[in-house]
């Protein structure tokens, strides 16, 4: 009985990861109309852009590999399977242990390797171009992203995901800088990690800017479907580690119901939360010279270095 | 049943064996390259089992042999680090003896066969006696012998001038490392006497003795310098980049992947299992050198576009990140900390293990991928999957492995090092405890880095359309190629899947060097899960990650396949304009663009835009021309200066020759009399 | 208020001081580094206070206030008049780029960490562990003076290092005298007048701001 209960959190949990993230991007982008005067499409309208792209056929270039059908799978796939680790939800999942924070980031950085791969499958310029920029952007981000979480397993003197969460909700409220610290530099890297302004807009096809969406432009039918709807997923699951190193309070630690759906209910509002205060600062700055970028992504590194500092010099 | 001590000597003998058929078959190299092979792989084999049975047996093995100078016989010695490294080296000389019948009968009539094949066999029996060397001087003749070997399977095209000074340079490296690690040992083995006599020239002797600070120092900082010199420790990698690419590519492949580990051997050997005692700024050094390496490294690596140098680059940044876990492991081990050092030092092995198979790996990939396309440059390549569709697969296997991703096997190990990195606030020293986290930034880097490069790498040579002007036919390489790497490619993923039996196996290490498990800790959730400290810490399980994202791409694939879908193939879309041509795709060095942008002030950087006017007005270019030069700083800031000074010695001393009897004469009377004066 | 809660708001706004240090090290736009200085004056004057609370020393309160009405109000209104009436409106230069200015930085805190390390073995004072980021704010002024060109972001730099060394006395014994801290505010009050008036004449007799041309200077053999 018990076992059954956990594989069925599990599942939970990962349905409420692949059908919710749709959801999460179009409020975000619905949030974004909304800051910029313009009428929005709605909250579900990432999902009809996905169903149309199913149902559309799949045209490929002559020259396209196996690697560039691969891909849409393995970036969909690999989203899933961190969607079943991070606490979300609840705090019991089984298949946590298998996956600590480190190893979450890693299987992003190998969805991202088979993506640059897949944009210079084809050989056109704007493949090469989107996976140079893209590594090179990852490159930077990499050293942030794990002083950030070098400064939250510190903390919780773990880098398994469930224990810092429980060790962060269970511990009494402190006002502690290297998490504040560590907070920023990861909203900056989630910035930069899922492609927004201003390291790279989401919205645009401008050639000369774009990264993400150069090494994704020869895709259609259901692979881009797949693309897209493990991009949305991606975004999610980054801003739910966020908040589950960050702000785990509510996540359910029992089994029972009640708890799991207050659990769903807080995560909704949280997510709400999270998704204006990205957009606030996206509406806030305008788009950076690919070679700022070092600024930007600096700045993210030196917050998460004075977090580990504040770590041992004020606590 | 037969001891492993045994075994292996009887798979060093073995090597003989090709070496012989030279001789005896030599006039039939079809059939000599097939059988001396064939034998390589095997007596590799008997090492493999060897070094397994002597990391799992828990006892060590002593054996003197009645072979050396009178009196100072050959000590052997079977422990459990010595196995491991027999291990390692047995397995990947395995792999890569398979692939070379194939590929050394690709060669191509006019090349030295004969020749390869009594070096490369000896090269691989010298590894072996390194790491079974229990004395100074069967070490050391192991070592030059290995050495010398290694030299004239550089020299393999020695028609070429630029082959002939790679070798050459790579002879005076291995040359001063040796004369140190030489130094070394004379300092330990004279402390142990007194500078009596030499006759503590064994491990063991000096295993017992107790070296004064002072001495174990100079010992340490010796035979560290000496290593590393083998090793490729920037800044002693100048060698590395010239001397592999002009190896044939079964030899790069055993030099890359574990002529730079014997090195590691000595100094784990050396630190860990004869000084013993020894204060933390040791490993601090070992930490930083690590880590410079790495970084610098990956950054060199990035910056190339000869595929062999690349990859020969990534040796640096590899022997840099197997160097900070047992850097990490001496700051631990001097500060009382005997399982984090554990965990560190396992980190290390582990890394050292895993950069033998894929840069095995690897080296032999380009092998395949110069053998077709006789093209050292990347961008003259493109497109190869579909014409080497085999070797490709092999080749994302070693470029996903190194770039330290899931579920292969380099991840696994970066993985450890890092969950060593997070030990660190146990340690004593508030400072330590602020630089050290530093540190791991920068392995975060370098492994960023690794994977842009990799992207780079396979893109580019794998992936787009052919580039290049030849108009070769290219095909697949041959069945023993495909043999060895994909062998190799097994092991990358077996490694990276399931660690926990692995290190479950190489804990045999740590225990009999630093008298501490890590089974205690990490046996808790069985072979499924790693986890090294505590798995309330950190855990890890391979075979689920790979399990879950295979199972749910299949899913997905299936539910959308419940039709039959549709995908037309169609001309890549040329927004309208003239035909898209292969010299618009990205290349090489229009990718690395950024990182030169970003990381250019490490560099020596030439860069030149040209544009060649049109006859009529020079304001419309018709053509232009791009040159770009990258070269390693450490050439003009060390080694300059350094041949400088020397070119400038030698001149001034050859002034003294005349060529005139009389005054040699006059030197040797001079000579004769101030040392009568004198003594 | 328990004095545990008080040492994390202490801890908490020396976290804060640096970052604005760090802020102003990476800040490109004169104006917006006035604004981030102001910020730097404003948690400072908090902590004063909360120190001046946790101590009970009832003169902190005193030069909290003085802060206040000085380094967020007063100085920051000069530099903007000054910035404003100079017409500075480009992007201030930096002769080492952002990102090796900042990695400097850090190395800067890490090494004031490792030197008040003695100082926080002795002190018993529950403010002891920001001593280091006093240390590491002076130090980045410096820096700040080291790595820009424009002589209004060399003020800034000298009135953060102040700032740092205000922090500095009140983390390591409380603050300093009252009579000692009013004539260093005054000090400074005025500096920033001098300074104020003789940039605006230097930059309508030169036409420029920028200290490298003070290298013409320099005699020629």
């Amino acid at each position: 009985m018990k076992a059954l209960t956990l594989i069925f959190i599990e599942i939970l949990q990962a349905i409420v990861v692949i059908a919710l993230a749709p959801a999460f991007a179009g409020w975000v982008d619905v949030l974004k109309c909304w800051t910029q005067g313009r009428t929005s499409a709605g909250v579900m309208q990432p999902y009809r852009n996905i169903a149309k792209l199913f149902v559309k056929d799949v045209v490929i270039a002559d020259n396209a590999s196996w690697i560039f059908r691969f891909t849409p799978y393995l970036v969909f796939g690999s989203a899933v399977v961190v969607g079943s680790v991070v606490p979300i939800i609840s705090m019991n999942l089984f298949l946590a242990p298998s996956a600590d924070i480190i190893v979450v980031i890693a299987i992003f950085a190998t969805a991202r390797f088979f993506m640059a791969l897949a944009g210079m499958d084809i050989g056109t310029a704007f493949g090469g171009m989107g996976a140079s920029r893209e590594m090179m952007v990852a490159s930077l981000t990499e050293p942030a992203i794990l002083m950030a979480i070098f400064t939250v397993s510190l903390a919780g003197r773990s880098t398994s995901l469930l224990h810092i969460a429980r060790a962060f909700a269970s511990g009494a409220l402190v006002l502690r800088p290297s998490i504040v610290f560590a907070g920023i530099a990861f909203v900056l890297v989630v910035i930069a990690e899922t492609g927004r302004i201003p390291v790279d807009n989401p919205s645009t096809h401008l050639e000369l800017t774009m990264i993400h969406e150069a090494m994704i432009l020869e895709y259609s039918g259901r692979h881009l479907a797949l693309i897209e709807w493990g991009a949305m997923i991606r975004f999610f699951l980054f801003v739910t580690l966020g908040i589950a190193c960050f702000l785990p309070w509510g996540i359910a630690v029992t089994d029972n119901a009640g708890d799991i759906a207050t659990s769903v209910f807080l995560m909704v509002i949280k997510l709400g939360i999270a998704g204006a205060v990205l957009v606030l600062i996206e509406t806030g700055l305008a788009k950076m010279r690919l070679f700022r970028l070092t600024e930007f992504l600096g700045a993210a590194f030196l917050m998460a270095t004075l977090g580990v500092i504040a770590f041992f010099i004020l606590e | 049943m037969i001891a492993p001590i045994e075994l292996s000597i009887i798979s060093v003998v073995a090597f003989v064996i090709p070496v012989l058929f030279v001789v005896v078959i030599g006039n039939d190299p079809r059939r000599l390259i097939r059988m001396s092979f064939s034998v390589s792989a095997l007596a590799s084999l008997f090492s493999v089992v060897a070094g397994a049975m002597a990391v799992a047996g828990h006892n060590v093995e002593q054996l003197v042999l009645p072979l050396g100078l009178p009196t100072l016989p050959f000590h052997l010695r079977l422990d459990q680090l010595s196995g491991f490294f027999i291990f390692v080296v047995g397995l990947l000389s395995f792999f890569v003896s398979v692939y070379s019948v194939g590929y050394v009968s690709g060669l191509g009539a006019g090349k030295p066969v004969k020749r390869l094949i009594v070096f490369y066999n000896i090269f691989i029996a010298a590894m072996f006696m390194v790491c079974l060397a229990d004395d100074a001087l069967c070490f050391l003749v192991a070592w030059e012998v290995m050495a010398a070997a290694s030299y004239f399977l550089v020299m393999f095209e020695d028609g070429r001038s630029e082959n002939r000074r790679a070798a050459y340079l790579y002879m005076v490296m291995a040359h001063v490392g040796a004369v140190l690690i030489l130094l070394s040992f004379g300092v330990m083995a004279g402390v142990t006497t007194g500078f009596e006599d030499f006759s503590c020239y064994t491990f063991d002797a000096m295993r017992a003795a107790k070296f004064p600070l002072k001495w174990a120092t100079v010992a340490f900082l010796l035979s560290f310098f000496g290593f590393a010199a083998k090793a490729g420790v920037i800044p002693f990698h100048v060698w590395l980049p010239e001397a592999h690419p002009v190896a044939p590519s079964n030899v790069s492949a055993l030099m890359s992947g574990v002529m730079l580990k014997t090195a590691i051997y000595g100094i784990v050997r050396i630190t860990f299992d004869i000084i013993k005692v020894f204060p933390w700024w040791w490993g601090t050094m070992v930490l930083v050198l690590g880590l410079v390496s790495a970084v610098m490294g990956v950054l060199y690596a990035l910056m190339q576009h000869d595929l062999k140098k690349l990859l020969a680059y990534h040796s640096v940044e590899n022997i840099g990140i197997i160097l900070i876990g047992i850097g990490l492991s001496m700051i631990f081990t001097s500060f009382h900390l005997p399982v984090m050092a554990a965990l560190a030092l396992i980190a290390g092995l582990y890394h050292t293990m895993n950069h033998a198979m894929f840069k095995g790996l690897l080296f032999m990939g380009a092998g395949a991928v110069l053998h077709a396309t006789h093209e050292r440059n990347m961008d003259e390549m493109g497109g190869l999957i579909h014409l080497m569709p085999w070797t490709s697969a092999f080749f994302l296997v070693g470029c996903i492995s190194i770039s330290a991703l899931p579920p292969f096997n380099g991840f696994v190990s970066e993985w450890l090092t890092f969950q060593a990195f997070l030990l660190s606030p146990s340690l004593p020293v508030p400072l330590m405890k602020l630089l050290i986290p530093m540190g791991a930034a920068l392995l975060a880097l370098t492994g960023a880095l690794a994977a842009a490069c990799f992207v780079k790498v396979f893109g580019v040579i794998f992936l787009g359309n052919w580039r290049g002007h030849s108009q070769h036919v290219v095909t697949e390489a041959g069945w023993s190629m495909r043999a060895g790497m994909s062998l190799a490619s097994l092991a990358c993923l077996c490694l990276g899947v399931l660690p926990a039996i692995v290190i479950n196996w190489m804990d045999a290490i740590s225990e009999s060097l630093l008298k501490a498990r890590l089974v205690t800790t990490s046996g808790v959730y069985g072979w499924m899960w790693l986890t090294p400290v505590d798995p309330e810490r950190a855990s890890y399980s391979g075979p689920l990650v790979l399990i879950g994202i295979v199972a749910v791409c299949a899913v997905t694939y299936l539910l959308l396949h419940v039709k039959p879908g549709n995908i037309s193939r169609v001309p890549v879309w040329d927004c309208g304009f003239k035909k898209l041509t292969p010299k618009m795709q990205y290349n090489a060095v229009s990718f690395s663009m950024p990182f030169r942008r970003i990381f250019g002030f490490l560099f020596d950087i030439k860069e030149q835009i040209r544009l060649v006017p049109q006859h009529q007005h020079p304001a419309f270019p018709e053509n232009s021309q791009y040159y770009l030069r990258v070269r390693d700083r450490f050439w003009g800031w060390l080694y300059k200066p350094v041949i400088d000074r020397v070119v400038l010695l030698s001149r001034k001393t050859g002034m003294l020759q005349h060529g005139r009897i009389h005054v040699y004469l006059i030197y040797s009377f001079v000579t004769i009399i101030v040392l009568l004066a004198l003594l | 208020m328990n004095l545990q809660v008080l040492a994390q708001v202490n801890s908490f706004l020396a976290a804060l001081v640096l970052l604005t240090a760090f802020a102003m090290l990476s800040q490109r736009k004169i104006n917006s580094l006035v604004t981030l200085f102001a910020w730097q004056g404003l948690f400072l004057s908090i902590n004063t206070a909360v120190v001046g609370f946790v101590a009970s020393k009832h003169h902190l309160y005193i030069s909290s206030l003085l802060t206040l009405s000085i380094k967020v109000i007063l100085l920051p209104y000069i530099l903007h008049v000054l910035v404003v009436r100079l017409k500075i409106r480009k992007e201030v230069e930096t002769i080492v780029n952002i990102p090796t200015t900042m990695l400097i930085g850090i190395a800067l805190v890490i090494f004031s960490y490792h030197l008040t390390a003695p100082v926080r073995e002795m002190s018993t004072l529950i403010t002891r562990s920001t001593l280091a980021v006093a240390l590491a704010t002076v130090m980045i002024g410096l820096l700040m003076m080291i790595t820009r060109k424009h002589a209004v972001t060399q003020i800034i730099g000298f009135l953060a290092m102040e700032n740092g060394l205000f922090f500095a006395a009140t983390s390591a014994t409380y603050g300093m005298p009252l009579v000692v801290e009013l004539g260093v505010a005054l000090d400074v009050l005025i500096a920033a007048f001098i300074f104020g008036i003789f940039f605006f004449h230097i930059s309508t007799t030169f036409d420029s701001l920028s200290v490298e041309q003070m290298e013409s200077l320099r005699e020629d053999n």
